[in-house]
């Protein structure tokens, strides 16, 4: 596990240099569920401390790369991958590549908010106590700095040990993603995390995402072409399991290069 | 009314008719259906109530704390139950001891790791009809492996407890199944997401939130055992027996053994009197774990909201 004892040398604080670092390469990626093809040779390049965003229509295959990349679809039956996704120079489909310890460097937010019936607490720390933190202090500093930066500690600070399902959908959410960046993810990779929230909570989330990038690199899906303008750097289109266009936002919004894309973000179809 | 003709506003008004008549008719059946759920439910609970009222009335006067104390006698008035209200004490935690830990670890493979195959549906479908299989049939099962096969003593509490055990394995591994299918598949994703191996994952994820279930589940079959007679009389245990067990290789007897023995006696007040008082501490120690599978699952179900 070289490339993962590498990552251990975490980086703290983001030296904001122009040159942006590639952190995950997407090497002529196909993925098939049994006999359908759902990603096409996909090629993309996932910068360091940026935000990504992923959109197109229903079923074009934006949720599948993304659980490509922390390697969850292997926990679904009969399907397969061909090609490379190169995580710090390192392929994570390789032999020895253990996928249990990827998804420790690469975490995930889901859809809906999936907190464990369990306190706030216990919550954050349940990946930590996971990899062998028994030290209590330690966990209350872990639990405490990830709600911080989840944007959550203010309001849950006196109700640490109450059930996570007394939090509202959007402060559960947020939940989410302080139990994912508890584990120090180098990547945070999201599906769709504020599709179910109302327009306040999704705007919380989103200014989360901002924030979030200081220290991690955050890939998301959406179906929500603003959500990808406002935090979106990069943009990539995907449409019937091909990557249309990718591009920094700024261009892809303003100047599409791609009829398809045009098309899409006029409201054509999808 | 453009392009609508005079027909067709007839047509429209026929058909609201129709559907109004309809209504009248859906409602009357749906009255009747209900009329129909209540005289299937009062059936029930009238002929429960009519027993338990016949049961407590003879029962009563036999009830008090030299009947729990002494052991059988051929006097009714001498007559108690001790021997036998602490073999099917003993009987509980042992039989719990040996199924739930191969009822839960049973459910856990099935669900957990399992692949969906014919040999698993297989596996499936022969545990659930299991369940169903007559008690007695168990009782020769428990005398040919545990007595025959495996040489240990006929009538002991260690091959009671064993034979019962196996009775309420199936229902014990079913209700777990249920109780682990319960735990939804977004808390399993959320744990593997965090890079949690899937048997951490089982250990804090899944088995917490299935436990209420699997209780309540394996209490009640816990119960059901203790209601068992035919399994026992096979495995050869004393209908009535005259000194409390000491241990698991002592022979002991049951309850509803008890229960069979009296009611066979010529005496009349065995019949109505001492078999009575002998049901209702039985069905007392039945309700009283009853009473906990629910006070478990409520208990359970409130911290979580």
């Amino acid at each position: 596990m070289k490339a993962f004892e590498v990552m251990d040398e975490k980086i703290t604080g983001t030296e904001k240099t122009d040159e942006v670092s590639i952190i995950l390469e997407v090497k002529n990626l196909d993925f098939y569920y049994g006999d359908h093809q759902a990603l096409k040779n996909i090629n993309m390049n996932i910068k360091r401390n940026r935000v990504t965003a992923i959109i197109g229509p229903s079923g074009c295959g934006k949720s599948t790369i993304l659980r490509c990349i922390n390697r969850m679809n292997d926990l679904i039956k009969n399907t397969r991958v061909e090609g490379e996704i190169l995580f710090e120079g390192k392929n994570i489909y390789q032999k020895d590549v253990d996928p249990v310890q990827l998804r420790r460097y690469i975490g995930m937010v889901f859809q809906n908010p999936n907190p464990f019936p369990k306190s706030i607490f216990e919550n954050v720390v349940y990946g930590p106590k996971m990899h062998g933190i028994r030290n209590r202090e330690m966990l209350q500093k872990i639990c405490m700095e990830s709600l911080i930066r989840a944007a959550l500690w203010d309001e849950v600070k006196d109700r640490l040990h109450k059930s996570a399902l007394s939090l509202s959908g959007g402060q559960q959410q947020r939940l989410c993603i302080a139990r994912a960046i508890a584990v120090e993810p180098e990547i945070i990779l999201m599906d769709e995390p504020a599709s179910s929230l109302d327009p306040i909570a999704t705007n919380r989330i989103e200014d989360l995402i901002f924030e979030l990038k200081s220290r991690y690199t955050v890939v998301i899906v959406t179906h929500n072409m603003q959500q990808a303008a406002r935090i979106g750097d990069y943009t990539a289109f995907f449409l019937n399991g091909e990557l249309i266009e990718y591009e920094e936002t700024d261009s892809i919004f303003v100047n599409p290069k791609n009829e398809k894309t045009a098309d899409y973000l006029r409201g054509k179809f999808g | 009314m453009n392009g609508i003709s005079r027909g067709d506003i007839n047509c429209i008004q026929k058909n609201i008719y129709n559907r109004y008549s309809n209504i009248r008719i859906e409602k009357i059946k749906g009255k009747i259906f209900i009329f129909l759920c209540i005289v299937a439910t009062l059936l029930g609970v009238i002929s429960l109530v009519t027993l338990l009222v016949y049961v407590f009335w003879d029962a009563t006067a036999w009830l008090n704390l030299e009947f729990l104390t002494n052991p059988p006698s051929r006097f009714p008035e001498r007559a108690g139950i001790y021997p036998m209200l602490v073999g099917s004490i003993f009987l509980i935690p042992m039989v719990a001891l040996y199924s739930i830990p191969l009822g839960v670890g049973a459910a856990i493979y099935l669900e957990e790791y399992a692949r969906d195959s014919l040999i698993k549906r297989i596996i499936e479908i022969n545990i659930a009809n299991l369940a169903g299989v007559p008690s007695i049939v168990y009782g020769l099962l428990g005398l040919g492996f545990f007595v025959a096969a495996l040489g240990m003593i006929h009538g002991t509490l260690i091959v009671g407890s064993l034979t019962l055990a196996l009775r309420v394995l199936p229902i014990v591994i079913v209700s777990s199944q249920e109780a682990i299918a319960s735990v939804p598949i977004s808390h399993r994703f959320a744990s593997f997401a965090l890079g949690v191996r899937k048997w951490h994952m089982i250990r804090t994820v899944v088995l917490p939130e299935a436990i209420p279930g699997i209780m309540t589940g394996t209490i009640l079959a816990l119960a059901s055992a203790m209601g068992e007679t035919a399994p026992l009389i096979m495995i050869g245990a004393a209908t009535t027996i005259f000194t409390a067990p000491r241990g698991i290789l002592s022979s002991f007897s049951a309850l509803p053994l008890q229960i069979f023995a009296w009611s066979d006696f010529p005496h009349r007040e065995f019949q109505h009197g001492v078999a009575p008082a002998t049901i209702v501490v039985l069905l007392l120690i039945l309700l009283a774990m009853n009473g906990l599978a629910i006070f478990i699952r409520l208990k359970f179900s409130r911290k979580e909201h």
